[in-house]
């Protein structure tokens, strides 16, 4: 028998952006959180470097300039209203988690603790500037526990591992979800006012990457099967800096703190591709830079990797050749000690991993898929959008990697995800609160479990004669070999081919667990299809984006093309599978197109 | 190399005991014991069922018992355990299917010490961080690395003696708290902490520090919570 819940409000996701919308929601209106891992099991708790707001506690800095240095991070494709509202909101929002207990690092005089991070810069003088709020190396796991704590405080209600399969939509306005209970393998229905989607990333799209088993994209894929469309999804993020074949993230912290980028000759080659700011610049330069050098002959060892280095002697010396200073204006100078506080669990990871110990040996690093830019479309208070004239959906939500405000546009600087899941989170819960204050319960259609019952069961039915485990090989392989840091035109429709030959042998998947209790090879597969699912749009909107911006870089476009290409993408894909592109103008205030050099 | 893995299996929908059941798996040094895991999950038993999401030891996910011990499989190496391994759930936590535990009883007695940030003072007036010295965020460090995976607590003689015992992860979770200088709610918590299931239980074994995933000093920490309730003061 499906269960049938009713709450006003239903989150789908307990990351930073989920918990955050909960909290707000929760006061206002009777709200329930719904995910499949259990909340403090997010992504979210993974996030090291910091979150980005000009509290100025070291040195000067104000909210605009953080606003000009994401507008320029987006390389101008990021809407700059939503910028603007995002990092004056950052100051306030720290403070707010500082207030709920979160414990960052402290500075001497008991103030919150910065350090620099990619893309940031004083805008005056072009040097990087210390903007990330820090909690040594775990920030998002500190935000993470934060907010569930006060989730509990506030006796927020949860349903830990259900895992929602589909949206029920009842004339345009969103009306609730269907979810499984994992445990017992049972449909529910929550039948819900206001729904709001914080389902994070989908980097299992790709072979090597930073992401969790479960940034499967759920969210975007059952937004995606309603019929709505999704924005800017050919823009996904390479971190420069993952650990070499497994792709575990190396905060940019490392670079913050003073590391540097050593290609196979010994060079510090960033000098040449970022004068400025060097190992500082923005992701997307960098990781070009890095497979620059690769290409070149100049890995380590002629191996697809480069070192990162961060030991005591390497620091010191670019920082006297740098002539970086400490705010008090004395050289900057650190010992290992200093390096195994600041990044304790960095020097964990590689100590575990790769047997390196990064006090007195470099890190063999390689770019790792990262970060998801596009997602679902949302206005800056977290209102899902039904097309390029911004048309809202009634009742439905985003809000965190899943979605799309756009703040972000062509590439994210580092800590603006965790700034962009409280900022944005706050907003999705506090606007879908009042939306089911004035609204009411739509009926339910007769079954509203059919479409998900008919997806799940495809996988008992089908013939069995693929295997689910193959297909992703092949699809993260494919992804990552055509739609990584560079692409082509023929890269890319190799890649578009293969995905959609994927899709039709994933119609031969059955599964062998014929059981109900915890079937995660069910749930498994369909995560599957989900991920199948944003690889064509992803690739469909890259072969369409004929120009180089941000993360999307095109060997046969190699230049930005603001003339014809400064627009978001929206994608749709119907019942049976065909998709549709329009575009939507980038909004601009302040901050007019430029080059775009570091 | 082959390497062998003996995984307790339990189906509770076709199972009336648990037993165990071999696979071979071709693996390298480096490889995690969860990428064996996913391995025979993708190519030989599709029915083999474990939680895992990070895949880097930060999410707290799988927990289980590996060679005898608590790990979390993901930040466990081939290297670390050789080419025989033996997996099975963790003790102590009722078994719902293969690796998979009924968590509930654990987030229970993490509940019960009032695990969240609680101030009766005012925030400052113009509206910025409440301030804390370096030394004093120093003080409760240790205790904020915890991810709840559960490995000190089910590793406990005294837990497994009486699953009412709060457990090391819950007083872990109270330590980080209780030492923090901003926050004012700490009588509350040493006096449930000095209730018949709270610290009183823990005999010093030190099988919570040694299976820390974190490597948090949660012996330490446990003393530390004594000697604030036996004097009074933090
Ligand atoms: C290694 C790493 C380091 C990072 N470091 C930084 C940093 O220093 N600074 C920064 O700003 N950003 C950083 N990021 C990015 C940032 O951490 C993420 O973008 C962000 O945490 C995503 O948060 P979220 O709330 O959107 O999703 P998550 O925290 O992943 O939460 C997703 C939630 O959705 C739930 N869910 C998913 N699908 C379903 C479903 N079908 N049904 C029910 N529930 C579901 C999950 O259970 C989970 O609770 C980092 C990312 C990584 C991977
Ligand atoms: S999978 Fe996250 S701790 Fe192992």
């Amino acid at each position: 028998m499906t269960q049938v819940h009713q709450y006003e409000v239903v989150v789908v996701g307990a990351g930073g952006a989920g918990l955050m919308a909960a909290l707000y929601a929760s006061r206002k209106a009777k709200t329930a959180v719904i995910s499949k891992l259990y909340p403090t099991r997010s992504h979210t708790g993974t996030a090291q470097g910091g979150i980005g707001a000009a509290l100025g506690n070291l040195e000067e800095d104000h909210p605009e300039w953080h606003t000009f240095d994401t507008v320029k991070g987006s390389d101008y494709l990021g809407d700059q209203d939503a910028i603007e509202f995002m990092c004056n909101e950052a100051p306030g929002i720290v403070y707010e988690l500082e207030h709920m207990g979160l414990p960052f690092d402290r500075t001497p005089d008991g103030r919150i603790m910065q350090r620099p991070f990619g893309g940031h810069t004083n805008n005056i003088t072009g040097k990087p500037v210390r903007r990330a709020c820090h909690a040594a190396d775990r920030t998002g796991h500190m935000i993470l526990q934060t907010l569930y704590q006060q989730c509990i405080k506030n006796n927020v209600v949860f349903f830990d591992e259900f895992q929602a399969v589909d949206l029920i939509m009842v004339n345009g306005q969103a009306a609730g979800v269907v979810a499984v209970e994992l445990a017992t393998g049972e449909l529910h229905v929550f039948h819900a006012k206001a729904v709001i989607f914080a389902t994070g990333g989908h980097g299992r799209i790709w072979e090597v990457t930073s992401n969790a088993y479960s940034f499967t994209g759920d969210g975007p894929a059952m937004v995606l099967r309603h019929g709505l469309p999704l924005e800017d999804m050919e823009f996904f993020q390479f971190h420069p800096t993952g650990i070499y074949k497994l792709g575990i993230l190396i905060t940019e912290g490392v670079r913050g703190e003073g590391g540097v980028l050593i290609n196979g000759k010994g060079e510090r080659f960033m000098e040449r591709y970022a004068p400025r700011v060097k190992d500082l610049a923005s992701r997307d330069v960098v990781s070009r830079a890095i497979y620059l050098e690769i290409r070149e002959g100049r890995g380590v060892n002629g191996k697809n990797y480069v070192y990162l280095d961060v030991r005591p002697e390497t620091v010191n010396k670019y920082a006297e050749l740098d002539g970086r200073t400490n705010p008090d204006g004395t050289p900057y100078r650190v010992t290992g000690e200093q390096i195994l506080k600041k990044l304790p669990d960095i020097i964990d990871f590689c100590r575990t991993y790769l047997g390196v110990d990064p006090v007195t040996q470099p890190m063999p690093i390689q770019p790792t898929a990262h970060y998801a830019m596009g997602g679902i479309p949302t206005t800056m208070y977290g209102e899902v959008i039904s097309d390029a004239k911004n048309t809202i959906v009634p009742g439905l939500y985003a809000a965190g990697e899943c979605a799309c405000v756009s703040v972000h546009g062509a590439n994210r600087l580092g800590t603006n995800s965790l700034l962009d899941l409280v900022v944005f989170g706050k907003q999705a819960g506090l606007r879908a609160a009042e939306f089911a204050k004035g609204a009411s319960f739509q009926p339910l259609p007769a079954d509203p479990t059919d479409y998900a019952r008919a997806q799940l069961e495809r996988f008992r039915t089908a013939d069995g004669s693929e295997n689910a485990f193959h297909i992703a090989q092949e699809m993260r392989h494919e992804m990552f070999e055509n739609m990584g840091v560079f692409r082509t035109e023929e890269g890319m429709t190799h890649a578009l081919n293969k995905i959609r030959e994927l899709k039709e042998r994933m119609r031969h998947v059955r599964v062998s667990d014929t059981g109900k209790i915890f079937n995660l090879e069910l749930m498994n597969a369909w995560e599957l299809s989900n991920l199948l699912d944003l690889a064509e749009v992803t690739t469909i909107s890259a072969l369409a984006r004929k120009e180089s911006r941000g993360a999307h870089a095109r060997e046969d476009y190699p230049k930005r093309d603001d003339q014809n290409w400064l627009k978001h993408t929206m994608v749709w894909m119907d019942e049976k599978g065909e998709t549709r592109l329009d575009y939507k103008p980038v909004v601009i205030t302040k901050y007019q197109p430029k080059e775009r050099t570091y | 190399m082959l390497v062998t893995v003996k995984i307790l299996r339990y189906n509770p929908e076709k199972d009336a005991q648990p037993s165990y059941q071999t696979f071979q798996v071709e693996a390298e040094e480096t490889d995690r014991v969860l990428d064996l895991l996913e391995k025979i999950k993708g190519e030989q038993d599709g029915s083999l069922s474990f939680r895992r999401s990070c895949g880097h030891g930060i999410c707290g996910s799988d927990a289980m018992r590996i060679n005898g011990m608590n790990r979390l499989a993901c930040k466990t190496l081939v290297r670390d355990v050789g080419d025989q391994i033996t997996v099975e759930p963790l003790l102590g936590l009722p078994k719902i299917k293969d690796l998979i535990v009924d968590m509930k009883p654990f987030f229970d007695h993490y509940r019960r010490v009032m695990p969240y940030f609680i101030s009766d003072l005012p925030v400052p007036e113009d509206g910025r961080e409440r301030l804390q010295s370096p030394e004093e965020r120093l003080r409760f460090d240790d205790t904020t690395k915890c991810i709840l995976c559960a490995c000190c607590t089910t590793s406990c003689p005294s837990f497994w003696a009486n699953d009412q015992y709060y457990g090391p992860a819950a007083i872990v979770n109270a330590h980080r708290f209780i030492f923090d200088s901003r926050d004012t709610a700490t009588a509350e918590r040493l006096q449930i902490l000095a209730e018949e299931m709270g610290v009183w239980r823990c005999r010093t074994a030190f099988n919570c520090t040694e299976a820390c995933p974190r490597e948090i000093q949660i012996t330490k920490a446990i003393a530390e919570v004594k000697q604030a309730i036996l004097s009074g003061k933090v």
